[in-house]
């Protein structure tokens, strides 16, 4: 992947998939550090198929298809000397956290963050999403519930709201530095 | 700086237009549907997906919905667009990018000419 956002959307779509009700995306960027976490309330992982989703090389035999949406992302985090970790529940959810060092070299850029968000709150589908974006300037948050709230009925996928939505963001991260990270 | 709050004049606008939409064409609705799993997105599937978003809106294309799926069996095709036009046999276009997404647009969406040439196996390099 390119940019980390493409990992972001990659991951949260697993959120999606697992039947989340909502799935939370933080995106901080302080004091060198680069922290993504996506963390979700769907269907979640037992212990054992967690290893192998993981490590789908170092582990034995996989019975179940794994694929490789969490591997690439953990290794686009080490790669960048962070750390990666992934915590799920069955039947509570999983909280997948990645972190970057900002200056490294082989740290892809976080990219279009705003297209990320347009593609998973559009499309259809039935999760909620919260997003937080922090850097040292300031901090954006953006949450679907409210959005809909306000849209009062209209779909949150027609496409004149989705492009409204992609220019608040880009605006909004632009005022925090969030579109240089 | 826009926030949630600006919403409100897209969201009045929609209202009327989907009114009258519901009374007339309820089950005309033609939905694109744009692969969206780790190999999809790696080769390009986000681009597509907000391309076709912009072409759509930009058009004003009032029965069109912009869907995404996960994985569509064809991992070296990829980004892979379904198209569903109701009443018409669903058209699969391989290898799209934000060009071909608006020709499809302008050629199949809303002059209901496939492009051919994105098809499986049609595909030139
Ligand atoms: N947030 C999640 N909740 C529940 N299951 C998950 C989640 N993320 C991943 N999984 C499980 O791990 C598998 C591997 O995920 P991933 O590496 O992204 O590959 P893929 O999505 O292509 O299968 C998924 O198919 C799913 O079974
Ligand atoms: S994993 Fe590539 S199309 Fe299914
Ligand atoms: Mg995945």
């Amino acid at each position: 992947m390119r940019e980390l956002a493409l990992n972001i959307l990659d991951i949260a779509e697993n959120s999606v998939k697992a039947g989340a009700t909502l799935v939370c995306i933080s995106v901080r960027a302080e004091r060198g550090l680069l922290t993504i976490e996506i963390a979700d309330d769907g269907c979640g992982m037992d212990a054992e198929f967690l290893k192998r989703v993981t490590d789908p090389f170092t582990t034995t035999r996989t019975t179940r298809k794994v694929g490789m949406g969490i591997p690439l992302f953990k290794m686009a985090a080490e790669m960048a000397g962070g750390t990666f970790r992934i915590e799920s529940e069955k039947g509570k959810g999983t909280t997948v956290r990645a972190t970057f060092e900002l200056d490294h070299i082989d740290r892809a850029p976080l990219g279009d963050l705003a297209d990320t968000v347009v593609t998973l709150i559009g499309g259809g589908c039935k999760s909620d999403f919260r997003f937080e974006i922090g850097t040292e300037k300031g901090c954006f948050e953006f949450d679907t519930r409210e959005l809909k709230a306000e849209l009062d009925g209209v779909d949150i996928s027609e496409p004149d709201v989705l492009v409204f939505v992609r220019d608040m963001i880009k605006e909004n991260l632009m005022d925090i530095g969030g579109e240089r990270l | 700086m826009k926030s949630i709050a600006d919403i409100k004049a897209i969201r009045d606008k929609m209202k009327g237009q989907i009114n009258l939409r519901d009374n007339k064409d309820a089950e005309q609705e033609i939905r694109i549907v744009v692969g969206m799993a780790t190999c999809g997105i790696s080769a390009g599937a986000r681009p597509v997906f907000n391309a076709f978003v912009d072409d759509v809106a930009s058009r004003q294309l009032r029965n069109v919905k912009v869907t995404r799926t996960g994985c569509m069996g064809m991992c070296a095709l990829e980004p892979i667009v379904e198209v569903h036009i109701p009443g018409e046999d669903p058209v699969t276009y391989v290898h799209v990018d934000p060009d071909k997404v608006r020709k499809i647009v302008a050629n199949h969406i809303v002059n209901g000419n496939v492009c051919t040439e994105y098809l499986i196996g049609e595909e030139r390099k």
